[in-house]
């Protein structure tokens, strides 16, 4: 079976790579490109752990077929930071401890910048409905809520300052 | 919030610095077992049972094994049988069926392939020919005479006499004190219920993954998520019939766990294939497989029966728990029947319980296991004797709190307990002062784990520059190695982050049990203070030598050695390390252990709750949970043990649910229909930590990580009850239940 050919640009880089038509985006991006931040917690889209910023929206990348992508721009968890100066989400998740096994926590990061890009002054709600698509069975999601609630108003302060 | 009752002032121990592995996991660097690729790895895919109970008459792997990319197929003809009384035995049937399948999703065979794709398509063309049996799946049913046998073997072992016939029914344990019937007929009031649960999943988003590199030597290395690597070894072992040392199991960093992790289902299939094939060979279970194969807690039927006396004392309590172990027994029941009345004080009870095997899959530890179901009965009769007596619902629990040298139900005096402390945290807390908005229900309930001590292990060197290698053998599950290096910083007054705290492999550190009964910081961190105090005997005989005086003479306090005579400035750890070459070489220590003295834990919970009378959604408004840590190490991620229990426990008590249909096939395989918790469904949690530490550890740690699943459930109950007027004693209490049970109150008049 001939494989499909797909140029993208993914967290700031041209990248091409080949995959199967049947392919999901989130196993082209761990087993061709080799970018490991998304996880598979379902292979559904139940659980936002292979979160990524596709064209600009949040996607679930085990829902999205891999020739979909052609063509297409694409941030994961790897490309948030900017160089070695963390991304303020980043920051507060780490200063919040609002990770415990880590493994849900890059989709966490990606859709909480997807809400901050587009929504810069969440209200706890806002915060807490943008991100009910991701699941985290460690924290009861108090920590998140909260540290994404401190990086909206360093990100404000950084733009005010 | 923290409470704390006495205990020393600390430097480091008790602050929130970032823990030391948090980076890789925010910049998605951190590797778990999934993410590992080695040159020229297989695929693994596991071909599972369709049928719930069915004899397996035959296996043709003739037609897979010609499909392209297919390079092994192993099924249960590869796999020796263990003697009837190995403990691993029931393990190894559970990770490939041998003549029978005892549950849907019993591994029958599995393929190891060039490709996923290639390993799940030869997968599904393994032709297995079965004969169905009749199955069991409801646990009163599986207890009748005449019930479809899971094994022929089971004759249940506790009974007064010895049984002639086989059985779905394990074992009975039984615990008794004092005189019941005097004790009931004592009681002013009697209360007493059955309450039913079902068998719910750990819910960890990592589904079980890991890679095996069988070598030509005979040897293998597996990388894996687990919460006990040492355990992996032990169990693949004892799954292939080889010798430990054949084995190195290295620790990637595990995805949640919850107890779910303390137990195998790959690692020897993995192996196996990777020995036949000559490549290394990954397998990843897929969500589904998750829930159908791996992991729930038991479903359970518990009946308790409360006697009090008018002014509240609790006098006789009668208990009868029968607990689902899914294909093979456990220890489930045993667990309920310890907890089911340890946070009160009875003088006559008749505790007996029942282990019970049925046609689903084989249960693990999840969160204190066993002790929510019994929580849920016990609680909630407290509550209904409060009520019925007006008494407030705390002082009713502080009238029968054990404390110090009282005897705990299940045999020994309770040592320096925080119980009491929790119940006046709560009772004294903003949230319980304040009144229930108007047309809310508030429950309150507490709740009891018995936290545990066994082996651990610590190597701790110290580098040249004054900076320290702390390595365990606990995998980091929530934080532990920002407690470890905490500890170390502690002992050796050198800054937390000049601390390097590093899981090891099976080969690099000592032996150290699973990550379980919330023991990682608490057994582990000991031996991590055993081997710094070590060091610190080390580095004052190096200070001796630099000093060349007597090493009495030479004291370590706050990171550096003084003398006593005061003749020589004070050397920092940094100084002697610098010099270490010339005064001994390298400076280390290893410390290995049995942890004794494991500090009991309580917690006690308070919800506000409101019910939409319309739809019987109930929405939690308000929570606070009070728990005794003895000491928090990070209180950043006690309080992230605390909230993480509680919500699991919201999602046990409202939603979430094993649904199996009529022929044993589970209908919720899935996040969607097995839905736990999202972050729209909970308010903040409010945690009061609460610090009676544990005599028997050098920081009074207690451990954290379980019993705050334990009271969410009667607490949410009795905040339903509150609310509406109704008791529900079935879960989950779903919107249809409780519609249910407003509609029958409605009708009966209330």
């Amino acid at each position: 079976m001939s494989r499909t050919h797909v140029s993208c640009n993914i967290n700031g880089d041209d990248v091409e790579f080949l995959c199967d038509a049947g392919e999901s985006l989130l196993d082209a991006l761990r087993d061709e490109v080799r970018l490991m931040g998304a996880k598979e917690g379902c292979g559904t889209g139940d659980c936002g752990a292979c979160s990524i910023i596709l064209d600009g929206r949040l996607q679930c990348s085990c829902l999205v077929f891999a020739p979909e992508a052609d063509g297409a721009t694409i941030v994961t968890v790897e490309g948030i930071a900017d160089g070695d100066h963390l991304h303020p989400l980043q920051e507060c998740f780490l200063e919040g401890a609002a990770l415990q096994c880590g493994v849900c926590t890059p989709g966490f990061l990606v859709a909480a910048k997807a809400l901050l890009d587009r929504n810069p002054d969440p209200t706890e709600t806002e915060v807490r409905y943008a991100l009910a698509g991701n699941l985290c069975r460690c924290t009861g999601y108090d920590k998140i809520i909260r540290s994404v609630l401190v990086a909206a108003d360093r990100m404000k302060e950084e733009v005010a300052g | 919030m923290t409470i704390t009752e006495q205990r020393p002032s600390y430097r480091y121990v008790g602050t929130r610095p970032v823990r030391h592995d948090g980076l890789d996991k925010v910049v998605g660097k951190a590797r778990y077992a999934a993410d590992l690729v080695l040159p020229g790895m297989l695929y693994g895919h596991i071909l599972r049972s369709p049928h719930a109970h069915a004899r397996i008459v035959a296996i043709d792997t003739s037609a897979a094994e010609a499909m392209p990319g297919v390079r092994a197929i192993i099924t249960g003809a590869d796999f020796g049988d263990l003697p009837a009384d190995d403990p691993e035995r029931n393990m190894t049937l559970n990770l490939m069926a041998r003549d029978k399948v005892l549950y849907e999703g019993h591994a029958v065979a599995a393929v190891a392939a060039a490709t996923r794709r290639q390993a799940k398509d030869a997968a599904e063309a393994i032709a297995v020919t079965y004969e169905v049996l009749p199955h069991t799946l409801d646990i009163l049913a599986a207890m009748e005479p005449g019930a479809p046998l899971l094994h022929e073997d089971i004759f249940t072992t506790g009974l007064d006499s010895e049984p002639t016939e086989p059985s779905n029914v394990a074992n009975r344990t039984c615990y008794e004190r004092g005189d019941i019937e005097k004790g009931f007929a004592e009681s002013d009031i009697v209360v007493e219920g059955e309450f039913v649960t079902k068998p719910i999943h750990q819910g960890y988003i990592e589904p079980h993954a890991c890679v095996a590199d069988t070598g030509q030597d005979g040897k293998t290395v597996i990388w894996c998520s687990s919460q006990g690597h040492f355990r992996v070894r032990s169990q693949t072992a004892a799954m292939l019939g080889w010798d430990t040392s054949r084995i190195k199991v290295i620790p990637a960093e595990i995805g949640g766990g919850f107890g779910g992790k303390t137990t195998i289902y790959l690692e020897p299939l993995a192996v196996e294939l990777s020995a036949r094939s000559g490549r290394p060979v990954k397998m990843v279970m897929s969500r589904d497989e998750v829930f159908r194969a791996t992991g729930p807690t038991p479903g359970s039927v518990i009946r308790v029966k409360l006697g009090a006396t008018g002014d509240g004392r609790i006098i006789a309590a009668k208990a009868w728990l029968a607990y689902e172990s899914g294909a093979f027994p456990g220890v489930w029941a045993m667990l309920g029947c310890m907890c089911v009345v340890a946070p009160y004080n009875v003088e006559n009870f008749v505790i007996e319980g029942y282990e019970v095997v049925v046609n689903k899959p084989v249960n693990a530890a999840y969160r204190a296991p066993s002790a929510p179901m019994a929580a849920f009965a016990t609680d909630t009769l407290v509550d209904e004797i409060a009520q019925r007596l007006d008494i407030d619902p705390i002082d009713l629990r502080l009238l029968n709190c054990p404390s110090a040298g009282d005897q705990a139900p299940y045999g020994p005096k309770w040592p320096l307990i925080g119980l009491r402390e929790c119940l006046e945290a709560i009772r004294d807390s903003e949230h319980y002062r304040s009144e229930p908005a108007p047309g809310h229900g508030r429950g309150v309930a507490s709740g009891f784990w018995f936290n545990i001590g066994e082996a651990s292990s610590a190597t701790v060197n110290l580098n040249e520059n004054g900076t320290a290698t702390v390595v365990t053998g606990s995998p980091d599950i929530g934080g532990s190695r920002a407690s470890m290096a905490l500890m170390a910083a502690e002992e050796l007054g050198i800054d937390v982050h000049a601390i390097q705290p590093v899981v090891g492999d099976t080969e690099v550190v000592g032996f150290t049990d699973v990550t379980e009964g919330s023991r990682a910081t608490f057994a582990t961190g000991m031996a991590v203070v055993e081997a710094c105090r070590d060091l610190k005997g080390q580095l004052r005989g190096r200070a001796a030598r630099m000093w060349e005086c007597e090493v009495d003479d030479v004291e370590w306090a706050d990171g550096q050695a003084t003398h006593s005579g005061g003749e020589h400035e004070p050397l920092a750890l940094a100084d002697i390390t610098a010099e270490a070459g010339r005064t001994g070489g390298p400076l280390g220590a290893t410390a290995s252990l049995n942890a004794r003295g494991a500090g009991p834990a309580f917690s006690v919970q308070v919800v506000d709750v409101s019910v939409d009378e319309e739809t019987g959604r109930v929405t939690v408004e308000r929570y606070t949970t009070a728990q005794d840590a003895g000491t928090a190490i990070h209180p950043d991620y006690v309080e992230g043990q605390m909230q993480g229990g509680v919500a699991q426990g919201i999602g046990w008590a409202l939603n979430e649910e094993y649904i199996h249909d009529a022929d044993g096939v589970m209908e919720n395989p899935g996040f969607l229909d097995y839905r736990i918790p999202v972050a729209s469904d909970l308010p903040m949690i409010e945690t009061i930590i609460v610090e009676v530490p544990n005599p028997n550890h050098p920081y009074g740690v207690r451990g954290v990580g379980e019993v705050g699943i334990v009271p969410p459930i009667p607490a949410l109950a009795n905040a339903v009850y509150d609310a509406t007027g109704a008791r529900i004693r079935e879960l989950p209490l779903s919107p249809p239940r409780v519609l249910a049970a407003i509609t029958a109150r409605n009708g009966d008049g209330g």
